[in-house]
Order: C-alpha cells, then sequence, then structure tokens
C-alpha cells in the first residue's frame, strides 16, 4: 500500500467534520493549562497533535473524551453541541481515548477485559464462547497473534496495546483518540498499528493521534495541530510542513543542535569487554569491546536479546556462559551491587517501573542508589540536600516545586532525575536503555548532550533504542543483534539505517519486517 | 468530631499537610479532653501512669510493625509469637529454679532466651516470605497458627505460672519506676527513640521506605530487598520479645489465651499513626500516639457509664476506620488534581 493511494480520500468524506472543540479553556485551581485552543476531527482522517510536555495535550484530550470538563468553550459532535459529563457519555457517542498508560485489569484474560462491564450473556449467565469468537475476530482484524484467554500480565506491553484497540473496536469507536500510542512499541508493531491505523481511516474513522515523534506524524497524519504553553499555535495539513519546521513550532524556538559532536576515541582504550557471553534461549555467544569515551549503541528488533544481554551484564540476569573484564581484568558480577562496585551502571527504560519512586520527592530518589555515600549509620541529610541542588543544577531539572512527588513530574525531568540517580554512584560505565522514550524534542536534545558529556569526561556509554535518529546521532559504533547474537559491530559508514536493517534481519533470516518512512 | 477533622483537611492543601502529620496528635488531645471533662480521675498521675504503662505492651510492637508494615509487609504472627515467647519463658524460669535457684540469673536468662526466640521467630517470618516467595500475610497467618498451638501444647491446654519466688525478684520490670515513671513507659520511650533513629536517619530505614514504596525500583537500586525485608521481620520479633519481658512480671503466667489480637491491636496502632497499610510510608510517633489512643479509649470507657466497657472494642473499630478513610480521602483529592 503507498502513501499516495492512501492519501487519496474522498474529499467529501474529509470535510465532514465529527467532532470539534471551540475555544477551550481549563483551569486547574489557579493554574490556567488550556487558552482557547479550538481543534476539529474530521471522519476519515488522522489528526496529529503536538507539543512538548506540559503544552496541554493530554489535558485537551481528556476533554474532548469526557474524563474532564472545559472551564469555557464548547464541544459539538456533528455539528450539535455536545456535552461529555463523563468518559462513559463520551464513549457512547463513540468517542474513545486510549491511554498512554493501558488501563486493563492485568490478572484478567484478554477476552475478559475487552468485554469488561459489557459481557455478553446468555440468560443469567456468561457467554464465554460468544466472547472468545468476537475477540478472536477483533484480534485477527488487527493481525494480533494473541490467544483471548491469556492473562493480561503475562503479554508484552505492545499487545496490551493492541487489546486496548481491539477494546476500542468492539465499542464501536469511531472518533478514536490515541495517546502516544507507540511509546512502548517496536518497530515492526509500528508498522501494524499504523495499518490499522489507516485502515481505521479507511472506514471513515475520525483519529486524533498524539505524539511526540515528529518521523511517524509524517508517516501517518493527515493534519497536525500544534499546542504550545497551552495555546494553540496552527493547524495544518502535514504535507505542508516539514519536520523541522514542526520542531521549531513544537519547542518555539531553533534547536540548534540536537546532538552532541562527537570526538573519535582511542581504538586500543577498553573499558570494558565482553566475552563469549550466553543466556539460555536468549542471549548467544556475545562478544564486545566497550571503548573508553565512546558511545556503543546496540540496535535490533524485540526479541533479538539487546535487554537480556544487558540484564547479565548488570547481574539481573543468569549468564550460562562468558567473561566480563573491567580496564582488562576479570570482574565477577552476579547481582546489581557486584556491578556498582565494578563502576557498572544500568539506567532502566521502565521509569516509572523500575526507575523512581513516583510518591516520594527528589531526595530520597536521587540517592538510593549511592546511599552509602551519604553515611552508613546515620544519613548526612545536608549532604543529600547539596547533591540535589547540584544534580538539579547540572542536569536542568525544572521542578516548580523541590518537594513534589516525582509522579508529578513531566517525563522529561523524571528522566533528568534518573540520570542523575545513576550517575550519583559516579560509574565508568553507563548502560542507558530507551533514553528519551516519551520526552520532548528540547528535552530530549539535552539529554542528548549530557550522554556527550559523560563520554567527554571519560565515561563510555552503551546505549539501547528503538529511536533510529537517536541511535545513529549518539552511535559511535552501533552493535546490532539478532535471534540473541551479535550479527555485527558498525563503524564510519556502515553506521546506517540500511546496514542496521540488514543485520538485525537478514543474516538471521527473518522476513516481515520492514522500516516505515 | 471526624466529620470536624475532614472539612479543615479539606479546606486547602496547606492545612491538609498539617493534617496529616499533626491529626493523631490532634485526635489524642481530643480524646484527653474528653476523659477529662468525663470523670476527674481521668487526669490524676495514677490513671494517666496506667495508660501509658498498658500503652507500652502494644505500643512497642507496634513500633516493630511499623518496619514491617513501611516496608510493604504485613505480621499477623506478633500475638501468638508473644503467647508462645511468654510461654517458653515461664517453663524454662520454672525449670532453672531447681538448679540456679530464683535469683537474677534465672531471670536473665529467661530475658536472653526471649531476645533468641524473637529473632528466631522473626526471621522465620522473614525467610519464608522473602526466599520462600510466599506472600508474608500467608506466612504469618501460618506462623499465627503455630506460634499459638506450641503455647497450648506448652501449656497442656491450661496455664502456665511463673514461680512464685522468680515473680519476686521479676517483679520490678512491670511494677517498678525510675523517678516516678514506671519501668513498661521508660522502655517504650526507648524503642519508640530507636526505632525513630533507624527508620527516618539511617540508611536501612530509608531502604524500606524505597521497598514499600516501589520493591522493583528497590531491586533497581541496588538494595538487597530480601535482606531488608527480613530484618524488618526480624525488628518486629524484637519487639514483640521486649514487650514480652515485661509483660510476663505483670501476670505471671501464659496461656493459649495470651496476647490474643495483639496483632489486630498493633496493626491499628501503627495505621491510625498515619502509616500506610500498603507501605512506602511510615511514622514511628504516630504509631505511638495510635497505640496510647487505643488504649485511652479503653481507659475512658471504663471511667463512664454512658457506654459500656463491652463497647470498648466498636469504639476501636470505628477509630480505625475514620482514621484510614481520611488517609484514603487525602490520597483521592491528590489523585484528581
Amino acid at each position: 500500500m503507498t502513501d499516495a493511494a492512501v492519501h487519496a480520500v474522498n474529499p467529501d468524506q474529509q470535510a465532514r467534520v465529527r467532532l470539534s472543540g471551540r475555544e477551550i479553556c481549563k483551569s486547574f485551581g489557579p493554574a490556567q493549562v488550556l487558552f482557547d485552543v479550538s481543534i476539529d476531527l474530521h471522519a476519515g482522517e488522522v489528526h496529529a497533535l503536538l507539543g512538548e510536555n506540559g503544552a496541554g495535550k493530554s489535558t485537551l484530550v481528556k476533554i474532548l473524551s469526557g474524563y474532564h470538563q472545559p472551564t469555557s468553550g464548547a464541544l459539538s459532535l456533528d455539528q450539535a453541541e455536545v456535552t461529555f459529563e463523563d468518559s462513559e457519555v463520551a464513549e457512547n457517542h463513540g468517542v474513545i481515548l486510549i491511554h498512554q498508560e493501558l488501563n486493563l485489569a492485568e490478572q484478567l484474560t484478554v477476552e475478559e477485559n475487552i468485554f469488561l462491564g459489557r459481557e455478553i450473556k446468555r440468560g443469567w449467565f456468561l457467554d464465554k464462547a460468544a466472547m472468545r469468537a468476537e475477540a478472536k475476530k477483533l484480534l485477527d482484524q488487527l493481525q494480533c497473534d494473541v490467544d483471548p484467554r491469556t492473562r493480561i500480565k503475562d503479554l508484552a506491553v505492545s499487545d496490551r496495546q493492541m487489546v486496548e484497540i481491539a477494546k476500542a473496536l468492539s465499542k464501536n469507536a469511531d472518533i478514536l483518540i490515541l495517546d502516544e500510542p507507540t511509546a512502548v512499541l517496536t518497530g515492526r508493531e509500528v508498522d501494524i498499528l499504523f495499518d490499522q491505523i489507516r485502515r481505521l481511516r479507511e472506514q471513515g474513522v475520525a483519529i486524533l493521534y498524539i505524539s511526540h515523534k515528529l518521523d511517524e506524524i509524517k508517516a501517518i497524519a493527515d493534519r497536525v495541530t500544534v499546542l504550545r504553553d497551552g495555546r494553540l499555535i496552527t493547524t495544518e495539513p502535514v504535507a505542508e510542513v516539514e519536520k523541522d519546521d514542526m520542531a521549531r513550532l513544537m519547542v518555539g524556538r531553533d534547536i540548534k543542535q540536537m546532538f552532541p559532536d562527537r570526538a573519535p576515541v582511542e581504538a586500543h582504550d577498553v573499558a570494558m569487554s565482553v566475552r563469549n557471553l550466553s543466556v539460555d534461549g536468549q542471549v548467544r555467544d556475545a562478544s564486545f569491546d566497550l571503548r573508553r569515551g565512546e558511545v556503543l549503541g546496540f540496535a535490533g528488533i524485540v526479541g533479538a536479546g539487546r535487554t537480556a544481554l544487558m540484564e547479565a551484564i548488570i547481574g539481573l540476569r543468569d549468564r550460562s556462559s562468558g567473561e566480563i573484564e573491567r580496564n582488562g581484568e576479570p570482574v565477577s558480577i552476579h547481582s546489581l551491587q557486584d556491578a556498582k562496585k565494578c563502576g557498572i551502571a544500568y539506567l532502566t527504560k521502565d521509569r516509572k517501573g523500575s526507575g523512581l519512586l513516583l510518591n516520594m520527592d527528589m531526595r530520597p530518589n536521587l540517592t538510593l542508589l549511592a546511599l552509602e555515600k551519604f553515611g552508613t549509620v546515620i544519613l548526612n541529610r545536608k549532604a543529600e540536600e547539596a547533591a540535589l541542588a547540584n544534580a538539579i543544577e547540572a542536569f536542568d531539572i525544572r521542578a516548580a516545586d523541590p518537594k513534589a512527588k516525582v509522579g508529578d513530574f513531566s517525563g522529561g525531568n523524571q528522566q533528568k532525575l534518573l540520570l542523575a540517580k545513576v550517575m550519583e554512584t559516579d560509574p565508568e560505565v553507563v548502560i542507558i536503555d530507551e533514553p528519551t522514550r516519551g520526552i520532548d524534542i528540547g528535552t530530549k536534545s539535552q539529554i542528548y548532550h549530557f550522554i556527550g558529556d559523560l563520554t567527554k569526561r571519560g565515561k563510555s556509554v552503551i546505549l539501547l533504542s528503538s529511536e533510529m535518529p537517536e541511535m545513529l546521532g549518539l552511535s559511535d559504533r552501533i552493535a546490532v543483534m539478532a535471534a540473541g547474537r551479535i550479527t555485527g559491530i558498525l563503524e564510519g559508514n556502515d553506521r546506517n539505517e540500511h546496514e542496521i536493517m540488514r543485520h538485525a534481519t537478514g543474516i538471521s533470516g527473518k522476513q516481515g519486517v520492514s522500516v516505515h518512512e | 468530631m471526624s466529620s470536624l477533622e475532614r472539612s479543615e483537611a479539606s479546606t486547602s492543601s496547606g492545612f491538609n499537610i498539617d493534617f496529616k502529620a499533626l491529626g493523631p496528635f490532634l485526635a489524642l488531645v481530643g480524646l484527653f479532653v474528653l476523659g477529662t471533662v468525663i470523670n476527674d480521675a481521668f487526669l490524676s498521675g495514677g490513671n494517666l501512669s496506667n495508660i501509658f504503662t498498658r500503652a507500652a505492651f502494644i505500643g512497642i510492637i507496634a513500633v516493630g510493625a511499623t518496619f514491617v508494615i513501611t516496608a510493604g509487609g504485613i505480621d499477623l504472627s506478633v500475638g501468638s509469637m508473644a503467647a508462645f515467647i511468654s510461654g517458653a519463658m515461664i517453663v524454662v524460669m520454672n525449670t532453672l529454679v531447681a538448679t540456679l535457684g530464683a535469683g537474677i540469673e534465672t531471670v536473665l536468662i529467661g530475658v536472653v532466651l526471649s531476645v533468641l526466640l524473637g529473632i528466631a521467630a522473626g526471621a522465620v517470618n522473614g525467610l519464608v516470605s522473602t526466599k520462600g516467595k510466599i506472600e508474608a500475610f500467608i506466612v504469618t497467618l501460618g506462623t499465627m497458627g503455630i506460634y499459638r498451638s506450641l503455647v497450648t501444647y506448652m501449656a497442656d491446654g491450661g496455664t502456665l505460672s511463673l514461680d512464685f519466688d522468680v515473680r519476686g525478684v521479676y517483679r520490678p520490670v512491670y511494677y517498678g519506676d525510675i523517678l516516678g515513671i514506671p519501668v513498661p513507659v521508660l522502655v517504650f520511650f526507648a524503642v519508640a527513640v530507636a526505632g525513630y533513629v533507624l527508620l527516618n536517619m539511617t540508611p536501612f530505614g530509608r531502604k524500606c521506605f524505597a521497598i514499600g514504596s516501589n520493591e522493583q525500583v528497590a531491586r533497581y537500586s541496588a538494595i538487597h530487598v530480601d535482606r531488608v525485608k527480613t530484618l524488618t521481620y526480624v525488628i518486629q520479633g524484637l519487639c514483640v520479645s521486649v514487650a514480652t519481658i515485661i509483660y510476663v512480671p505483670r501476670l505471671g503466667s501464659a496461656s493459649s489465651s495470651t496476647g490474643v489480637l495483639w496483632e489486630l491491636e498493633a496493626i491499628a496502632a501503627v495505621i491510625i499513626g498515619g502509616t500506610m497499610l500498603k507501605g512506602g510510608y511510615g511514622r514511628i510517633w504516630g504509631t505511638v500516639i495510635g497505640a496510647i489512643m487505643l488504649t485511652t479509649i479503653g481507659n475512658i470507657l471504663n471511667l463512664t457509664d454512658a457506654i459500656s466497657n463491652y463497647l470498648n472494642g466498636a469504639v476501636q473499630g470505628l477509630i480505625i476506620i475514620v482514621a484510614v478513610f481520611l488517609q484514603s480521602g487525602d490520597w483521592r483529592r491528590k489523585k484528581s488534581k
């Protein structure tokens, strides 16, 4: 399916306004977060909503889907004014918001989740067979190969996303709002999702698509609305705006240099080397050298074994064989504590689930990993406060209230705090898994420069990322994994998207992986 | 009173925070005012001393429970554990009378035994739940039954009584005082201070908060999660043993009905004090006040004819529910912002 074919939508249909918001304002207490924002969603159109963290995107979509009430302004559905008292009313009108943090009951099965609260009954009893058949049909439609009887807790995050979409489809949603749906998806899953979105568009569904990712918006959206600081900046056809323009509109200034300059590193100065490391069923015979001061990227499709390899290096996963050397000396790492002693730190990609204590403020979060530094018997609170002041300065953490719970922080500030937390241990090797997931472009660039600064101070970085521009822009070399093996380490001119995909797919003979434009 | 507190809590966020920290204290002050109004004798030295001495048992155990609950666990076995340790102490001390006589040595050996048993029982709870990966609720429900049945077995279904001469030597530990303050109250205070320092000022305490808040984050922060959790149960066991040491001279006996429902009173004291039952946030002073409140309620009911003393449990239950309601109401407001 070519893009041209997809975009050739019937103009009459395109012009059909389904849901619109007029001059919407929203205040929470004294703080106004939306100022006179208007937006139209058309049938058979993908409408992208773009903006930095805190620009008001989430608030706007929550108003459109009945989770919040506007302070002033009005909603209309098919030209008639409408009020969504709550999300249920919105859903009854066919408007469904799929949250970034998925709302599924983890202990229930896929089919039970899809029909939660709307179970198909036969007399007084549940008609499980009917629900299973219907769930299977919906999942097949999404090309999602998941057994409806699986429990949600046993599913990958990407599959859970598909279940959410299946659930929305089962409610006959014809106005679908997706809040950063690809934040947790891999390249192939993004392709499937996009195919699905295109199919829904052809069926006349109006789709509001929230994202930070300019590539995605270019690939999938027909029109884009940019929000900044709660204000509507512009709404334009995507074909008429370049990515650079979108970035500028979103940030409100030019981003001079997205990525830091890279200095050449000494090939023989090895900070860490991994020899013949295997993990049962996950990683086979992986060997590589990490040079001092370099960023070594690790690319590969999900399931290629990147995370398993890193977890094996830092002692979170059992190795079946293999050695690790630091500065030429063999080291024994069997736990995260061992890794810490060897100067290896790991930045999790799951900053909410395994990175930060969301119900606490910044200070205990910052010092948690390096607690012994702040006292072995009694914690030195002053030293902690000083470390926090330093971290706020060094990593530009912008918290209105330093005593606020970090769960209330934006993703960017959380990520900066997580980086600061890991750096408290003063590691020499930093393994960073998805450094900018769910973070706006301005903060992204900042984090890239922080990573650049680390290498200038002689730290060595291993970077895992599903974002190709990030991988290419930051890494000095890129190791590619496929089916548990390192299939190549790309340097110089080989460091490009084509070579990466060739190594990630071709060698292992896996088919069906494509790169979306 | 509860509705008054609630409206005060919801007026502004500034008040809200004050309320959270001071709530239990204000409630206790309210109870004291109520007690004084009901009966002049309430504020007499003898009565206050009685309240604090009785609060010491539950209070000391509840300080331990604050650690367990803050780290996201629960220990249901403390009442049975106290009964079992009492029984073991009495049996051993009675046996020793024949060889060592009824002196200080006999009592000291009993005390050491109590400490060792408390540590061991706590370690069993901690290790089985962490290494065996079984919910603490289930593990301690099991050990609750085990410890209870052990004391019944030791007493052969009846009552174990401490040798009369040993009782005389041991008596000051409960009935004695230093500068007019009863020994149990001093011990309670010491345990609370130690608990406060340990929970709020040491790396160990910080780790308890972290684990209770999010175990996965703690794991990824290079914390020995199993070790810290097990230690919280050991601290709980130690606190039970200390409480038992001052309890034994009070009655001089142990039976299958010793310490019944203490676990619930201890947990109630912790929760009333503002510690989150789901873990991640704990307050030792809140716990101390919670324990004193529970005892005070019973005391006030003793001093008045308005409500039957038999309704003590009902009033306590009501207070617990109101306390937790206030906490959860607070959560909802924060979330909806």
